[in-house]
Order: structure tokens, then sequence, then C-alpha cells
């Protein structure tokens, strides 16, 4: 079995598997009770939070639990738009986002927001001139996602960062649920106010994320209740998710220069066999640095990818067709729209993942599956 | 490229012949700062006056934080080194300029210890300045009182260039003043006492008394976490947590209601005497500042310091409370202080407590109390917990 589909999911580590057991058991107590075992679940919490802190380089206060990527994308934009509504009503992002943030947009503008979506350029990419150009007196918030969960484009960051520090009274949101631990991401050196992170993107347990706030920043919680997480987001805390994304964290830490580095050169070496073997596939996105080594997004043209997603399925090689999330939707990748890429090679798109612990053997069994399916399908070469 | 991070120390550079160990300590502690923060052995040259730290091809940026929490840095720039060769220079120079955020007027400083570099100081000084000068719009030459002074400094194995300087937290380094004993409460007062204590190059451990069942766990593991934060500038802070609630108890059965702070703090006094002593440590630290309450009058001040001969350092003493306030907000304990946990203080508070309570007063009240046994069993109890810059991993997740 080869599993190659790590973009809309990852398998989960055996130490965080372990961790999270190990707290079920013996730390069950909830860290607002005053007794001990209200107060062991409370370090558990805080020293969690410290790791999680100190992977992203930024201060323990600074990060904010919630279940996951989609409620961290939606208190972002919600709880900046509805707290800071006073100083304007206008919101920058891109067209290539995942559907938390377009969705939370789009509930926005129902609220009487306005919202900007910018372009890409046919490999996935934001021009930073264009946010530059499209800012207002009332923009309060820009959200620009880190790696593009469909294509890989890493978004130039430090860039917009840099113009949006000219412009102190805009937020400026990062979803890094694709890049956090495969992509570097330096919060405060690129003048980043909020990110994304969630946990099973990184071999951690799925429901948990983190929302990364300044130090300063008020949101309007999207939760109300007993006061947890600074107040942001009411609700007991997910103990054993959260000891388990941090230590996710961690370990992801611990491997992602290495890793990284790896990977690129794994992806290099694919790409130039598909240029030479498969001379009919197309390569979605840049093939250089611009590209996340850890997503490949190819098209066979004329062929659909669901049908090339089962071909490989019969070979246990597990893929995907554009983003998982929105898979199951019988329309066009609106990344892939946004990219103007002809509809029939958007149509023969598939999205192959990796993570941590792919070898390179494994990219040479994909290959060698692609090409045996590509057979079967009478399309090869 | 930066090739070094320069670091002035200025204060302790006045000590004539203790500036040596003074130097050492300040070599050491930065070692450990970085170590702790970044992983990493610093390599640091002591020269002239000054510190070098070696990047071997890291950014300079990496290593700020560890400066910024190292008590004797008086201020820091990062230095490029290039080959002895004019045109390189002057390229190297500019660049350095560039990475400026815009300054109206400048100038350029040089010197040059290496006498066979054919160029003289003050013509490399025209040379350099003209060639930033002439690629720079709307710069104004300011020899006086320059936005930006660019250095340069010729030596045997190369020309560096700096002109960035961020500045450090200037004190002592740590463990250059001897050790105190900080009585720490968890209110907001005590830890800024701490980190001012601290500053003047004095190894601190805390000493907080605790009365359990009326205070509760949490507010001991506040009075950790305040340590943890006094810890950055330190390394390590061990705490004393003196079981507490015994002596409260009978101070309340046997004495005037109104006289139970200043008692109390008798107590308290006597005990941190006591554990400096077995500690070596010279002095006892407290947040006090006059007149902030009942026990702080200068009444109360002298009725309390009575019990005992060791020196009392009062960090904060004229202080108003916005002041320190200010100071805790900065290096971040007013958060952790103004967690809302009763502390030994709060439990047993009279109604009316004495401003001006007597000597003699306390006297009478405690003649009821076995002094010396009390003040030896909480001493005997007291339980030591070392508290590091990062939070122990008590259950082994990570």
């Amino acid at each position: 079995m080869l599993y190659l589909d790590n973009s809309a999911t990852t398998k989960t580590h055996p130490e965080v598997i372990k961790v999270m057991a190990d707290v079920m058991e013996n730390y069950f107590g909830n860290p607002s009770s005053l007794h001990q075992k209200g107060l062991e679940a409370e370090k558990l919490l805080s020293k969690s939070r410290e790791v999680v802190a100190r992977s992203l380089g930024v201060l323990p206060q600074e990060i904010i639990f919630t279940s996951g990527g989609t409620e961290g994308d939606n208190l972002a934009l919600k709880g900046i738009a509805l707290a800071y509504q006073n100083r304007g009503k206008h919101i920058i992002t891109t067209k290539i986002e995942h559907p938390a943030i377009i969705n939370s947009c789009a509930q926005l503008e129902e609220l009487g927001f306005e919202v900007t979506y910018l372009d890409v350029d046919e490999l996935g990419l934001v021009n930073p001139q264009d946010v530059e150009k499209n800012i207002k007196n009332e923009t309060i918030l820009i959200s620009v996602m880190h790696v593009n969960n469909e294509v890989g484009s890493i978004q130039p960051l430090a860039q917009i960062g840099e113009i949006i520090k000219n412009y102190p009274k805009i937020f400026f949101h990062v979803d890094a649920v694709q890049g956090f631990g495969k992509a570097p991401l330096e919060l405060k050196e690129w003048n980043i106010d909020l990110a994304t992170i969630s946990g099973h993107k990184i071999h951690g347990p799925k429901g948990i994320g983190a929302l990364y706030v300044k130090k300063g920043l008020n949101l309007f919680p999207l939760f109300t209740g007993g006061g947890q997480e600074n107040n942001v987001r009411s609700g007991t805390e997910n103990l054993p998710a959260i000891v388990g994304f941090a230590k996710a964290c961690q370990i992801a830490r611990e491997i992602f220069v290495d890793d990284s580095k790896k990977m690129r050169l794994y992806k290099e070496k694919c790409l130039e066999i598909l240029k030479k073997d498969f001379p009919q596939i197309i390569i979605n996105g840049p093939k250089d640095e611009k590209s996340s080594p850890y997503i490949l997004n190819i098209s066979v043209p004329k062929l659909q990818g669901e049908i090339l997603l089962h071909a490989l399925e019969e070979e246990e090689v597990y893929v995907s067709t554009g983003s998982a999330c929105s898979s199951k939707k019988d329309i066009l990748s609106p990344v892939l729209s946004a990219m103007k890429i002809d509809k029939e090679i958007m149509q023969g798109s598939i999205r192959v993942s990796f993570s941590y612990g792919v070898t390179e053997k494994d990219i040479e069994e994909f290959l060698d599956a692609l090409a045996r399916a590509l057979k079967r399908l009478g399309k090869r070469g | 490229m930066y090739e070094y991070i320069l670091i002035r120390y200025g204060e302790i550079g006045l000590k004539g012949k203790n500036q040596r160990d003074f130097i050492k300590q300040l070599v050491k502690n930065i070692k450990r700062s970085v170590k702790s923060n970044l992983g990493k052995d610093a390599q640091i040259n002591i020269e002239r006056g000054r510190l070098f730290l070696k990047l071997n091809g890291d950014d300079p940026e990496i290593y700020y934080p560890s400066l910024n929490r190292v008590f004797g840095v008086l201020s820091y720039s990062p230095v490029r080194k290039v080959n002895l060769d004019l045109e390189t220079i002057k390229a190297s120079a500019l660049e350095e300029f560039q990475s400026l955020p815009k300054p109206q007027s400048f100038r350029v400083t040089a010197s040059r210890s290496n006498k066979r570099f054919p160029m003289k100081s003050p013509e490399l000084q025209k040379t350099i300045g003209s060639h930033i000068y002439n690629n720079i719009t709307d710069l104004k030459v300011n020899l006086h009182q320059p936005d930006v002074e660019v250095f340069l400094e010729i030596r045997d194995e190369g020309a560096y260039i700096y002109s960035k300087k961020l500045s450090g937290l200037g004190g002592m380094p740590v463990g250059t003043g001897g050790k105190a004993m900080l009585l720490l409460s968890g209110g907001i007062d005590s830890p800024v006492a701490g980190w001012l204590t601290i500053k003047r190059g004095i190894v601190v451990e805390a000493i907080h008394f605790h009365s359990y069942p009326y205070t509760s766990e949490r507010s001991k593991e506040k009075v950790l976490d305040l340590a943890k934060v006094l810890a950055q500038y330190t390394g390590q802070i061990n705490v004393h947590i003196v079981p507490f609630t015994k002596i409260q108890e009978e101070i309340s059965k046997n004495c005037y209601e109104s006289l139970w702070i200043t008692i109390m703090r008798r107590f308290m006094f006597r005990i941190a005497e006591k554990i400096a002593h077995n500690r070596k440590a010279l002095a006892l630290v407290t947040g006090e500042s006059l007149g902030q309450v009942a026990s702080q009058t200068i009444d109360s001040m002298y009725a309390i310091n009575h019990v005992i001969n060791t020196p009392v350092l009062r960090p904060l003493v004229t202080m108003d409370k916005e002041e320190i306030m200010t100071i805790a907000k900065k290096i971040d304990t007013y958060d952790i202080s103004i967690r809302p946990y009763e502390d030994c203080c709060t439990v047993f508070l009279p109604k009316e407590p004495k401003t001006k309570p007597k000597v003699e007063a306390c006297e009478k009240g405690e003649a009821r109390l076995n002094i010396d046994e009390l003040v030896n069993e909480a001493v005997e109890n007291t339980e030591i917990i070392a508290v590091y810059r990062d939070r122990k991993d008590e259950y082994g997740f990570f």
C-alpha cells in the first residue's frame, strides 16, 4: 500500500498515539478544576501550549487551541471582522483559498462586508503588487494562504507582509494548514498577525489545531461559555488531542528542515522522470522552489482524474483529485480555474501528496504504478 | 555577509581589577543563554573591551532574543567582515547602509590598526562616506549628530563594518554580585523587585510562604511561573516553599487581630533570614514600596525589620504602583501576577490592620508563641524546587 494523499490527512504518528492514550488514561481531569487532577491537566495544557508556540517561534499566550483548520480560519476571519468592523468592512483574500476561508468570506459578505478575491497567475501564485493595489481605507484584514492545498504553490508571504507592515491598521492572516511543518514559515519576520494550523496534516490527531493570534489583538469569540483559551474559545479543552498535537508539532520541528530538503530532491527527480517517460503529462503549479516539495499536481489530458485515481487504487496507490474537501462536488476546481487552466486538463488533474517518511523507493513505485495504470487505460505515450 | 555580533558591556568596563571576572561571567552567561535558546555553543572572543560572537554563517537576528536576556550587555551590533580591498569595502559599507531604515544623515568613522593598509583613516572616512553619499538620495553628512554612524575598522585579518546598534538590558552580569533571598508572594511587586536585583548581578533564590489549604496548589504554581520568568535572566532559580499554615493559625489564635500582619511578616523575616543563612545569601529582597499598604508604612517596616540583622533590599521602596506595573508588563510577570488566586497575605487579613505598629506591642503578642520552634519547624519542612528557563516536562511527554 502506498499512501500518497498526505495533503488530505496523514497517518497518526505512533508517538502521538502513545501520548494520547496516556493522557486519556491518566490525565483526564478538567484543567479548570481546582484539585490535583485539574492542576495536572492544566500543567500539561500549558506545557503543550509552550511546545506548539516554540514550533511556530511565537509566545505561548499567542496560541489558541481550536478544533482544526476550519475553525481556525473561521475564528480568524470572523473574529477580526466582527471585532474591528468599526475601522472598516473590507477584506482582501485570494481565489485559491481553502473553502473554510472562501465560505467564511461569503458569510461576511452577507453581513455587509466587502471582499476582494485576488487573481493568481498560471502557476497559482498571488502577485504582492495586487495586494497593495487593492488596499483601501476600509481594509481591515488580508488573508492569504501559505501553501496551496491543490497545486502546492508557496505564496510570497514575506513580500506581502512587507507591504502590510506599512498599513498598521490592517491585520494579516495566513492559512498555514498545508504549509506548517512542510515549508518555511516565519510569523514574526513576515509581519503575520494570525495564522491557522491543523494537527492531522502533520501526523497529529484530527479535530485539533491552533490559531496564532499576535499579542494585543482582540477577536470576537465564536464560542462563548466558560472563558477557556483566554476567553476567545470557550469549551473544555480537548487535552488528549492537544498533547498529541503538540507532540506532532515537536516531531515536525525536529525533522522538517532535513526532510523537506530530501523531499525536494525526490520531487525534482520525479519531475525529471515524468518529463522524460510521460511526455503527455502536464504539471500544474510551479516546478521550482515556489512549490511545496510535498505536493505534486499532474494532469493527463483527455483522462478524467477520477478514473486515473481508481486505476492507481487498483495498484494500491492512494492519491486524490484536486482537494479532498471538495472532491465530492461535481464542480471544477476553483483553484485550477483561477490558474486559467484548460477545462480538459483540469478534469484530468490528480494530486499526489507526500509526507515525512516517504522514500525515494516510494516515488519509484508510484511512477511504476502510474505507468501500469496508464497502460491499462491505453494512455501510455 | 555578517560575520560577528559585536557586544558592548559598558558599566563593567569600569571595575578595575575585577574586570576580568566580570567579563568571564558575562561570556559564560551569554553562552548559557544562547545554548538554552538555540541549542548551540556560541563562540565568543574577548577583544579590546568588547566581545565578538562568531556567527559561523547564521543570521545574526537569531541571537538577539538570547542577548536580550543577559544583564551586562549594554548594546550590540551585527558586523560585516570583508577582504582588505577598497572596492569590496566600499560595496560592503554601502550594502550595510542600505539595510538600515532610511536614515537622514550619517557619518563614517574609520580606525586602522593594520598600518600596512595604504589608506589612512581620515582618507578612508572620506572615500567610504562619499561612496555612500553618491549612491543614496536625500542624504546629509552630519559629523556631530548623525542618525547613523558607520564604523569601519581595518585590521590585519580584514575590514570590519557595522552601523546598527541594538540596546541590551544593561546592568551587571548575574553571578558577579553575590546572592540574596527574594520574598516572592505572587503579587505584582515582588517579581519586579527580584528582576531589579538580578539586574545588578545578584543571584536570587526565592522564598514563598504557602498556607495550604487556605491557599491552593494553583497559587504555588503561579509563584513557580513567576520564578520561571525570572529564570529567563538567570538560567535557574531555586524556590523555597515554606509551609506557613501553622504559624498563621497560631498567630490568629493568640495575637490581636490588628497586629496579625505585622507579626506574620516578622515571622517571614525570621524564616527568610534563617534560609538565607543556610543558602549563604547575604541579603533579603522584598517588593515593599513605602505607604502602599498598612504593612509597608515606615513604622511597619521598622517593627518588622527589628527581628533580623540581615540587610533587606527594597528596590521598589520609592516607586509608585504605576511605575512598578510598567516594569511588570515589560518583563511579562504582570499577566501571571494578576491571576486570581489567594496568597498567604490575603487569607488572614485583619479588618483594621495597624499602620503604626509598635515593636513592644508585637513582642508582647508574640510572647504567647514558641517562636524558635515555629520558625525551625517551618525551615526544616521547606521544600526546594528548582525552576528553569523552560517549564520542566513533569510527565515526560515531550
